[in-house]
């Protein structure tokens, strides 16, 4: 923006109207537009949630969101998000790495089965997961030899999250990953750096800007799913129950106000994070391009 | 620390990108690879430093044979065309990273490291930059900034791909003559590749100009301008002026043009080559030579005026073109449109595609020898 700053103290007042001098036209338009649709996709049912909030006093909302169980399925959400965006980072990385680095047959099939849980419908995802690793499923009779219970627990929730969410993590690290030029590790190699070395100091500090975007959206995105989970996480009071399960159950007993107190607070909580996120990687990558 | 190259040869998947190499490069003197793209030069500086391998052959340094070394082991400073700068690294952090990578029982402590890298920085002329990075930069500084990387873990050899390719002119030729300087001081043996021939004139100790996976020719820019030794070297480097007729009791002909070339028997087709230089404008034809030209283009700029011309009643490939002093210049004052003919003072003549050309001196004809 440095570089913008001599025109815009020039000329004052012109700077976001781009009438006078862009080769393109339609800047009024295209803008009116994105922001009418933003509007009313994005902006309106924000609003209409804040407003079915706004119906109760604090002491109803403060009420209604430190409800045990609910702050239970809190925790529950929190850490069973992290525990699979952590997954997704570590194992979304590998999976990037071996499709940019490598060449093999079905390349481009595992690449295009990447986007899979995007394309799926979540209650699909969640069904097939939990036959999968119910006690008498193909991983479930595995896992049960070695006394690990997935079905109906706190870990099936991350198996779900994780299998939801990761193509965030896959589809922001490769592309950095293919513009990381390859000269960068030969200096680095013929400077005596151990293939470690490489990685940590060279290769790592340009990925990981992505890396941590990726695993953020991640983590909003588990933070907030639904029909995955419910099918495989057994859904039981303060051990199993997820947030969005809880704003469900407010809804079937009708109580929107408290569905939506619920839900503003998960809604704040992505907020935060993703602006949080995008102001740090933006102060990170304004040092390495040099604006 | 010599580097010999033996029998060097690398197929890149049906391309032949070098064919049966064999160089030596002379302990403590730059020499530059010059040639086309795809030439084959980068490639023989890659499997050099070990970037690359080889198919056949093989590298010494010295008398060790380091073929199979991995690049880290090899202990070369290595000079990419585009920097490749760590761009998350201060100067400082860059020109240390060497050093740092070390295994730790010859790993300077910090404080010496610091102080090699304050010298390093010293060295490159860029003390007061050690906190920048990379983006902070112009391109000179980021080369000077990867020039002080390479040298800082003390290389056995510098190699530098295309070291100024990136650059524009002016700093081009500030650099170069800045690493001469400093090659001059510290005497490293030192390969840089390029595909500028001034560049590899006006730096080097040697040349080796490369063509198609094979080495054409090895010599000092000195000798290598005057006496090149196969057309494509020729061709390469700098213009060239062509008569191409037949050769017939000595004297070769194409159209109303012919050159008489005393000491030479035989008949038989034969080109003759001639640098701008080694050719002078008369208005008239001499005894030796009869070259109709008619002047295209006049350019005055430089410490020459340099004249392009067009064969008049014979034909070249290419235009011909000839120096003039900007005295002369005044003097004679051609112009456009201008009918004149070339008189040569000194011609290469070849004869069989491929065979070493013969040297033809017109004002020592009994000197007229093929060389060297």
């Amino acid at each position: 923006m440095s570089a913008s700053t001599p025109t815009a103290s020039a000329a004052p007042g012109r700077r976001f109207s781009g009438t006078s001098k862009r080769v393109l036209p339609g800047f009024g338009l295209s803008l009116g537009i994105s922001l009418f649709f933003v509007s009313l996709v994005l902006l309106l049912p924000l609003t209409g949630l804040v407003m079915e909030t706004s119906q109760m006093t604090w002491d109803q909302f403060w009420f209604t969101i430190t409800d045990p169980r609910v702050v239970a399925s809190y925790k529950v959400t929190l850490l069973t998000a992290l525990a699979a965006s952590l997954f997704n980072g570590l194992f979304g990385l590998l999976l990037a790495w071996v499709l940019v680095r490598y060449d093999f047959p079905g390349k481009r099939l595992v690449d295009a089965v990447v986007d899979l849980p995007f394309a799926l419908p979540t209650a699909v995802a969640g069904i097939t997961l939990a036959t999968l690793f119910a006690q008498n499923g193909w991983y479930g009779q595995l896992l049960a030899g070695i006394g690990v219970e997935v079905a109906f627990t706190p870990l099936g929730i991350v198996v779900a999250m994780a299998f939801t969410s990761i193509p965030f993590v896959v589809r922001t690290v490769q592309p950095v990953l293919e513009e990381l030029s390859p000269a960068d590790e030969e200096a680095a190699v013929s400077l005596g750096a151990s293939d470690g070395r490489v990685f940590r100091k060279v290769i790592f500090p340009s990925l990981w800007p992505a890396l941590v975007t990726g695993v953020a959206l991640s983590f909003t995105r588990s933070l907030g799913e639904f029909g995955a989970i419910i099918f495989i996480a057994g859904n039981s009071p303060y051990v199993s129950e997820v947030t969005s399960l809880m704003i469900f159950v407010r809804l079937q007993e009708y109580d929107y106000a408290a569905a939506s107190a619920i839900a503003s607070l998960v809604l704040l909580v992505s907020l935060v994070l993703l602006f949080a996120i995008n102001l740090w990687q933006g102060r990170y990558l304004r040092r390495l391009e040099g604006r | 620390m010599s580097i010999t190259v033996e029998n060097i040869s690398k197929n890149f998947s049906g391309f032949q990108a070098l064919d049966d190499v064999n160089l030596s490069f002379p302990e403590g003197q730059l020499t530059a690879l010059l040639g086309p793209s795809g030439s084959g030069k980068t490639t023989l500086l890659r499997i050099i430093a070990g970037l690359e391998s080889s198919d056949a052959g093989r590298i010494l340094f010295g008398d060790e044979d380091v073929s199979h070394q991995h690049v880290r082991d090899r202990n070369v400073g290595f000079v990419f065309q585009h920097y490749a700068l760590f761009k998350h690294m201060t100067v400082k952090e860059n020109i240390a990273f060497g050093l740092e990578s070390l295994p730790r029982r010859q790993r300077p402590p910090k404080q010496e490291i610091r102080q090699r890298v304050e010298k390093l920085l010293e060295m490159i002329q860029l003390p007061d930059l050690a906190n920048r990075y990379p983006t902070q930069l112009s391109g000179g500084q980021k080369q000077r900034v990867a020039l002080a990387r390479a040298l800082a873990t003390k290389p056995r050899i510098l190699l530098l791909d295309e070291p100024f390719g990136a650059l524009d002119a002016k700093v081009r030729k500030d650099l170069r003559r800045w690493l001469r300087a400093l090659h001059d001081e510290f005497h490293f043996t030192s390969i840089f590749v390029t595909h500028d021939q001034e560049e590899a004139l006006e730096l080097s100790d040697q040349v080796v100009v490369m063509s198609q996976g094979q080495v054409e020719q090895v010599n000092e820019p000195a000798a290598l301008y005057a006496r090149p030794e196969s057309r494509f070297v020729f061709d390469f480097l700098g213009h060239v002026n062509v008569l191409e007729g037949s050769l017939k009791n000595q004297k070769l002909t194409q159209g109303d043009a012919w050159v008489s070339l005393p000491s030479v028997q035989g008949d038989r087709e034969a080109q003759l080559y001639m640098r701008p230089h080694e050719v002078q404008l008369a208005r008239s034809p001499s005894a030796h030579a009869r070259l109709p030209l008619r002047i295209e283009s006049v350019s005055l700029i430089g410490s020459e005026v340099r004249i392009e011309l067009q064969p008049e009643g014979w034909h070249s490939n290419e235009l011909w073109e000839v120096g003039m002093s900007h005295n002369e210049f005044a003097r004679q004052a051609p112009a456009r449109g201008d009918l004149w003919y070339a008189v040569p003072d000194i011609g290469h003549l070849f004869t069989d595609a491929g065979s070493q050309p013969r040297t033809v001196d017109w004002h020592y004809p009994t000197t007229a020898t093929a060389h060297p």
